[in-house]
């Protein structure tokens, strides 16, 4: 298979695999076999372009000019590829674990659901691939598009109004302020590929920069940078898979992948930094940062909690690229993968217990730990790895981000992040910790000394994504030399 | 028979109008009608094909030749405008049948096939004809037609909005006869040709400018620019679901061509927008009817009205476009008048099948349709993302244009307006959404489809949508020609 050929079947497989399972709708047992399937070839496909890539080839697929002198292009380079590694990755364990979990919590519309599903992971990696930013923008808006009807899954009032919210900010700042910066991008430069080094240079005054760095920023809002992140905490009415893979991997990635990308390739890291601009967009990084923690401590609701740690978590990325320096870069694109694989364990942790014990309170969770001991040993590991602790991957990641900050000279930054681990420790531990060593006091029918784990469907995910966040410790160095060129001058 | 092609698409439908109303049974009289469509509409293709190779096609009548006969000027413009209005024409007979039998009184379906015809006669004479008087002739007809389509509905309000069509309608037609008039006693001729050599010879003269301020103002009427706008919501929410279709699609982007023809190929571009200044008038009113007419359709209960006041607005987009006087701004217009009516007419297509099983077009009828209907409801909820101007639809496209055309321009503060009409647009689109699947259908409702003759019609329409939000050189590339043309004063 040609790389060409490559790129159209890893973006046309789920889209396909959507329809399969709209078609198998009747048997759930061929249909979820076939998702199972579809997952595994796309990840496969995936794969197979990663010889490529690493190698310094750019394999690319021009469909048709959409307009004049813009293309629907796809161009894969590093941190595409690792996105889309991540993303097709993952969905498979995520496919395994939503079958254990919506059969386990007996949920309706399976199969739209599984639809929908497929249909948003075939437009995240259309966005990990995408050749210049109005393919990117397509993409962007297919996948806000499509998880709408995942969110508003119950169709209860409350999920209605999680998905005007939802809607409401994607769409007003994608169409508000993203599409402006596009237009003003193409305006501007007159071409909106994806160039080493970018594509304003030379034609964006540093105000006009400036101005196009904050209609970015704020444009893409699955980013999530405060004050436009409350469709997060929003989208978690949604059954625990998407919040799983969706809000914690592909669609919020998608949005910080969307924001380092433009970074290096619309702007290029040169031409920010003699700005100056970047710098304000960092603080902003790091405010986010800090405060979603603050507010994550105070959520009851293990889901919220974990989506307001994701808030914190998408500003890390934020701030890698709003530093604007070969280490920030670098430290971005690892924790894209990082905390991909820490907080999607998480997720998975939080939906096993739903389905087992249904808890979904942080203050019902006294002595879990004796009941699921595999799930919280995960969430001890996941936890580890968002905080930053070695021997765990997202240590790799702070570090680089760390480096970053200190190249800028803006200790400040430096100290946000030492902050926010500290942070990480007072939000995360504790819940593992009352789980293992409180006493339970619920009297809910669930209590007693045995073990109660979640279906193996969905305890067998959660294992492996907690495993790879060990891995990912030891085997960082293929990532890195993968990234390394992108921030080659 | 080739020389004779520019008649057929107005003699075909004017021979088949009396048929129909001779014919009298529904079962002979669709299926003349849709093959008149069909046949008009290829032949209507053909024409544009022959024009984008070889140039403008003059057709004279009866071999009269020019100042004293009446003659068809076929150039890039109009044959664009063509083939939109016979394509859809086309369209919308298949679709017809079906929902005529039910909003319909049964013995009127040959009177209303033949009002159809000639109204399609009409809209298309008024854009092939290269005589300022004859355009008046087919206005007239078309616009007689349309009364009589709109008051056949069953509701008894449909009567009370067709007169109010027709007093503004005619208000707006006789202006244009006013100017007309005007315009042949200071020149001595009527076809369009001689007009733009000679108005520019006494361009400076109080008539000239009294018949540029009737044209104007008899055309605004016509094309319900906001704030004459207001036959518009009552004529559409209405008329029978397949007239709404029909004209929402087609009339007004008629007498946005006729606005065109005038102003840029007879009085000049220079003219109106150097000496006059004309933009000055159409920027505000269009960016009134986009902003104004977006916030109110989201307060509207009834789906045809709720898609209406849409219509206001993009009629406001084009207007825009116009307004800008730039070749993006033109091109953007001209483009969104041929993406709306695709989007414009499908959507209404899907508001005719919705009516057809629920007897309503009220939103708080439509709990539930996403399971009721829901092809039907897809169908509507992806010509909604269309108006919205979400990538992948035509609506994108032209939006894009436009967009641009106020980035070349530095209108700043027009381009921020134009993103928040779009989330206005959002707003109303959502309005369905959340009724069709928020709301749980009512006990008694089962899932009843409409049938396939009315489904793949709206589906044609909305897959021309769809392509033409990927493959844009026949829509933006002929639009950009036709808007280079008119710049250059139609020469």
């Amino acid at each position: 298979m040609s790389a060409e050929m490559a790129i159209a079947v890893a973006i046309l497989l789920p889209a396909l695999g959507a329809l399969l399972v709209a078609l198998l709708g009747q048997s759930p047992n061929l249909r979820d076999g076939a998702m199972l399937l579809v997952a595994t070839a796309t990840f496969i496909v995936v794969c197979s372009l990663y010889p490529e890539v690493a190698s310094g080839g750019r394999p690319t697929l021009h469909l048709l000019e959409v307009l004049p002198g813009l293309n629907l292009a796809f161009q894969i380079e590093p941190l595409g590829m690792l996105f889309s590694l991540v993303a097709s990755g993952l969905w498979i364990l995520t496919s395994l674990y939503a079958i254990g979990y919506m059969r386990g919590h007996h949920e309706e519309n399976q199969t739209r659901f599984f639809a929908f599903f497929a249909v948003a992971i075939s437009a995240a990696l259309a966005a990990a691939f995408s050749g210049n930013m109005l393919t990117l923008f397509f993409s962007y808006e297919v996948l806000t598009l499509s998880t709408y009807p995942l969110v508003t899954h119950h169709r209860t009032p409350e999920a209605l109004r999680a998905g005007r919210i939802y809607m409401g900010i994607l769409l007003s700042t994608s169409i508000g302020l993203l599409l402006f910066g596009v237009l003003l991008t193409y305006h501007v430069a007159g071409t909106l590929s994806f160039i080493q080094g970018g594509i304003l240079a030379g034609h964006a005054t540093p105000l006009m920069t400036g101005i196009l760095l904050f209609l970015y920023a704020y444009g893409t809002g699955k980013a999530a940078l405060m004050p436009i992140h409350r469709w997060l905490p929003n989208a978690m009415v949604a059954p625990t898979p998407v919040s799983a893979l969706l809000h914690a991997v592909a669609v919020v990635k998608t949005g910080v992948f969307t924001i380092v990308k433009v970074v290096v390739y619309i702007f290029g890291i040169d031409h920010l930094s003699s700005t100056g601009f970047h710098i304000y967009l960092a603080y902003i990084a790091g405010g986010t940062i800090v405060l979603s923690s603050l507010v994550a401590m105070q959520q009851d609701n293990l889901k919220a909690r974990l989506a307001y740690s994701t808030i914190s978590q998408l500003s890390y990325i934020v701030l890698g690229a709003a530093l604007a320096n070969a280490h920030g870069i670098l430290g971005a694109g690892l924790h894209i993968a990082m905390h991909a694989f820490g907080k999607i364990t998480l997720f998975f942790c939080a939906g096993a217990i739903m389905v087992a014990l249904h808890k979904t309170e942080i203050s019902d969770m006294r002595g879990i730990g004796r009941q699921m001991p595999f799930t919280m040993a995960a969430f001890i590991i996941g936890s580890l790895s968002i905080i930053g602790v070695p021997p765990l991957g997202g240590s790799w990641s702070k570090w680089y981000l760390a480096l970053g900050a200190a190249d800028t000279s803006h200790l400040l930054l430096v100290g946000v992040l030492m902050l926010s681990s500290l942070l990480n420790i007072a939000y995360l531990l504790p819940i593992p910790a009352r789980a293992f060593f409180s006493k339970a006091t619920g009297d809910d029918g669930h209590h007693g000394e045995g073990l109660h784990e979640a279906p193996l469907f969905c305890l067998i995910p959660l294992c492996l994504t907690a495993l790879g966040c060990v891995l990912l410790f030891f085997f960082t160095d293929p990532i890195y030399q993968l990234l390394a060129p992108i921030v080659q001058p | 028979m080739s020389s004779h092609l520019p008649i057929v698409p107005i003699v075909l439908p004017m021979i088949a109008a009396p048929l129909c109303s001779l014919l009298r049974r529904p079962a002979l009289i669709w299926p003349l009608a849709t093959g008149v469509g069909w046949l008009v509409f290829a032949a209507c293709a053909a024409l544009l094909m022959q024009v984008v190779e070889s140039g403008p096609i003059v057709y004279t009548m009866a071999n009269w030749d020019a100042p004293i006969g009446i003659e068809y000027r076929i150039d890039l413009l109009n044959a664009y405008i063509l083939v939109l209005v016979s394509g859809i024409a086309a369209v919308v007979l298949l679709y017809a049948p079906q929902s005529a039998a039910s909003e319909l009184p049964q013995d009127r379906h040959h009177l209303f096939c033949a009002a159809f015809l000639l109204c399609l006669t009409g809209l298309l004479g008024i854009t092939i004809t290269g005589d300022a008087f004859n355009v008046y002739v087919f206005l007239e007809i078309s616009s007689l037609a349309s009364y009589a389509l709109i008051s056949v509905s069953r509701d008894p309000r449909a009567l009370k909005a067709a007169y109010k069509y027709l007093i503004m309608g005619t208000i707006g037609a006789t202006f244009i006869l006013i100017a007309v008039g005007l315009m042949y006693m200071m020149t001595g001729t009527l076809n369009m040709a001689d007009l733009a050599q000679r108005v520019k010879m006494v361009e400076d003269t109080r008539t000239i400018l009294m018949a540029f301020a009737f044209l104007s103002i008899g055309i605004m009427l016509k094309i319900a620019l906001f704030p004459m706008h207001a036959w518009l919501p009552n004529a559409y929410s209405y008329a029978p679901s397949l007239v709404t279709a029909f004209i929402a699609a087609t009339s007004t982007k008629v007498s946005l061509y006729v606005f065109l023809r005038f102003v840029f190929t007879i009085f000049g571009a220079e003219y109106a927008f150097n000496t006059l200044r004309f933009n000055d008038v159409l920027l505000p009113l269009a960016l009134l009817g986009i902003v104004v007419a977006s916030a109110v359709a989201i307060y509207q209960t009834d789906l045809k009205r709720l898609l209406a006041y849409s219509s206001v607005a993009q009629i406001g987009y084009i207007v825009l476009g116009i307004s800008m006087g730039t070749v993006t701004g033109l091109t953007a217009g001209l483009a969104h008048m041929f993406n709306h009516a695709l989007m414009k007419g499908a959507l209404f297509l899907a508001v005719g099948c919705i009516v057809l099983r629920l007897h309503s077009s009220r939103l708080e009828d439509m709990a539930g349709l996403g399971k009721r209907m829901p092809i039907t409801s897809f169908a509507f909820v992806l010509g909604g993302l269309g108006l919205i101007g979400v990538p992948l639809t035509a609506g994108f496209i032209s939006k894009w244009y436009l967009l641009l055309g106020t980035l070349e321009l530095g209108w700043w503060p027009v381009t921020v307006l134009l993103l928040i009409s779009s989330l206005l647009a959002v707003a109303y689109v959502w309005r369905f959404v959340e009724v069709a699947y928020f709301q749980p259908p009512p006990a008694e409702a089962s899932s009843n489809e409409a049938p396939l003759s009315m489904q793949i019609p709206l589906w044609m329409l909305l897959a021309t949508t769809l392509y033409f939000g990927l493959q844009t050189d026949v829509t933006t590339g002929l639009a950009q020609r036709a808007a280079l043309w008119l710049l250059g004063g139609g020469q």
